[in-house]
């Protein structure tokens, strides 16, 4: 793989409830992510996802250990701006992240933050705009927007300030299945032709097979990680995680063991009906 | 609910007239200037000229007179009041009307549709500007001229953010409390019976949760714009950027020479 483009080293950091009670949301956690990879987290509620993502853009600091990002410690406070403009944090609720009351002020958003001149602030805008589809939809009111559209608006004005990394907070939960569609294809596309990194955290098991790395955590550590096809080989307990396979690995594992020789690796219905049939 | 929803904000009318395509900036320059000299006002025919003025600008402007009829609704009461008290209690001049220690006498007449009329030009003038100015231009040219208060430390970027969020989550807060209220409804809550502080009270299942909702995103919203580099109102740039036109002077120079006019000759 690539060099890193995010480092945590050692990374804990505490939760406090009522000032009083600590509870530790990421614990000594190691980490690397590759340049333009596509790696998804997995966990149970209260595994320290999105506490981690809050990580990767300088949004928490961490209470002991480090985070690079791109290089640059996450923990000095002029390193911060730079840092978010390069790591861009898509959240879960569609509506409470949208700021402006068109479409396209909203993706111009972040750039006029960053005090970018207005000519460019279009083109790039212009451009964010086709990448997710939404052209045609630029001087809407967001809120007339479905929510997959609402989503993907979403990601434009984190894509308008050229990230080098995006991070997906669960960002198909609220979505309908036609929304969580779009929402995935405009994410897969970037990774593979945008050559931007992906960091997808989700709770849908099957959006997780088309990435390069799983990394599953647990009560703030990692609990394994590795490729799709590794960690849906049936050798790991994922049910002790609090977790179901996806549908065809599953398939293919209760054919398995039901006898029927099915090799390791199949993730996809079309392999599986490849081997069959 | 599609009463709630038809609520037209700060009563903007769309449309192309001269006076909607000013500039937000010299709008609001030009009305305070405006309003600076209706003040100035001293005599009934300077009130004549200013409404040949307002006239000449209400019709160029294509607007529904209604609209003005309708805004002038809620100072109705303050104008009738102001009447009553200065037709009572200011003294002078002749005696119209006596009724045992109640007189009206000339001044207060005089005083009274004085007042009266400045009241109403005050209203008609500034409807002229918000009826004809989008509200997301309206906190532009409010930016603008909080400007210069920058150095008492008014916070002129924030307050124009705050006015554009408003506008964003208005929308979607109405429809959250149309939902809120159907499920509280199907729970068994009562909103359309009972008198008014009935009424009031059972509003109570509808507003708890549309507060705590509205907290929420307000974190949420937060925490997102922080992680788009937002920082306030400094080196901050505009993506469109509004741009003077000689026709905007010459609104503010129009406003102008009103003022100095009615300085100037003492109307």
């Amino acid at each position: 793989m690539n060099s890193p483009i995010i480092e945590t080293i050692q990374l804990s950091y505490d939760y406090s409830l009522d000032g009083e009670k600590e509870i530790r949301a990421l614990d000594n956690l190691s980490l690397k992510i590759c340049e333009g990879e596509y790696l998804c987290l997995i966990g149970p509620n209260g595994s320290g996802k999105s506490t981690l993502a809050r990580h990767l853009n300088a949004l928490l600091l961490p209470a002991a250990g480090d985070v690079y990002v791109d290089g640059l410690l996450t923990a000095l406070e002029e390193n911060r701006w730079e840092i978010r403009r390069r790591v861009g944090l898509v959240f879960q609720n569609p509506d409470n992240q949208i700021v402006a009351t068109t479409v396209e002020e909203d993706v111009a958003f972040g750039l006029e933050n960053l005090g970018i001149a207005p000519p460019i602030i279009l083109q790039r805008v212009a451009e964010a705009l086709e990448l997710v589809g939404l052209k045609s939809l630029a001087q809407h009111a967001p809120h007339l927007l479905s929510g997959g559209q609402k989503q993907r608006l979403a990601i434009a004005g984190v894509l308008a300030m050229r990230p080098r990394c995006l991070v997906l907070d669960e960002p198909t939960a609220m979505l309908d299945p036609r929304g969580r569609r779009e929402v995935l294809a405009t994410i897969r596309m970037l990774n593979r032709q945008e050559r931007v990194t992906v960091v997808h955290i989700t709770h849908f098991m099957e959006e997780t097979l088309e990435a390069d790395r799983i990394i599953v955590l647990d009560r703030g550590r990692i609990a394994c990680s590795g490729s799709p096809a590794e960690i849906f080989s049936g050798k790991l307990d994922l049910e002790a995680l609090g977790m179901d396979m996806p549908p065809i690995p599953a398939l293919a594992m209760a054919l398995r063991e039901g006898g029927l020789a099915v090799p390791q690796g199949i993730l996809h219905v079309d392999q599986l009906v490849e081997f069959l049939c | 609910m599609s009463g709630m929803r038809s609520i037209t904000l700060g009563h903007y009318l769309p449309g192309n007239s001269l006076l909607h395509r000013l500039d937000p900036r010299a709008k609001l320059v030009g009305l305070l200037i405006l309003i600076a000299a209706l003040f100035l006002i001293r005599t009934f025919s300077g009130f004549f000229y200013f409404g040949l003025f307002f006239l000449i600008a209400f019709i160029s402007s294509r607007l529904p007179w209604r609209y003005f009829l309708r805004g002038l609704k809620p100072v109705l009461y303050i104008v009738i009041f102001t009447l009553i008290l200065h037709f009572l209690f200011t003294k002078g001049g002749r005696v119209f009307w006596r009724f045992g220690v109640l007189t009206i006498e000339e001044n207060g007449v005089y005083l009274g549709s004085f007042m009266t009329l400045r009241l109403i030009l005050l209203v008609v003038t500034t409807l002229l500007v918000t009826l004809t100015t989008s509200p997301i231009a309206f906190a532009d040219g409010i930016e603008f001229l909080l400007r210069p208060l920058r150095i008492f430390r008014v916070p002129g970027h924030e307050i124009a953010m705050m006015m554009t969020i408003a506008l964003r989550f208005i929308p979607t807060l109405m429809e959250e409390s149309d939902k809120i209220r159907k499920a509280q409804m199907a729970r068994g809550a009562d909103f359309e019976s009972g008198n008014i502080f009935r009424r009031a009270r059972n509003l109570v299942p509808l507003l708890v949760p549309l507060f705590v909702s509205a907290f929420r995103r307000a974190d949420d919203l937060a925490v997102a714009m922080e992680s788009r580099c937002y920082r306030g109102g400094e080196n901050r740039t505009k993506m469109r950027q509004r741009q003077i036109t000689g026709l905007d002077y010459l609104g503010v120079f129009t406003a102008c020479g009103i003022a100095l006019a009615i300085v100037l000759t003492g109307v």
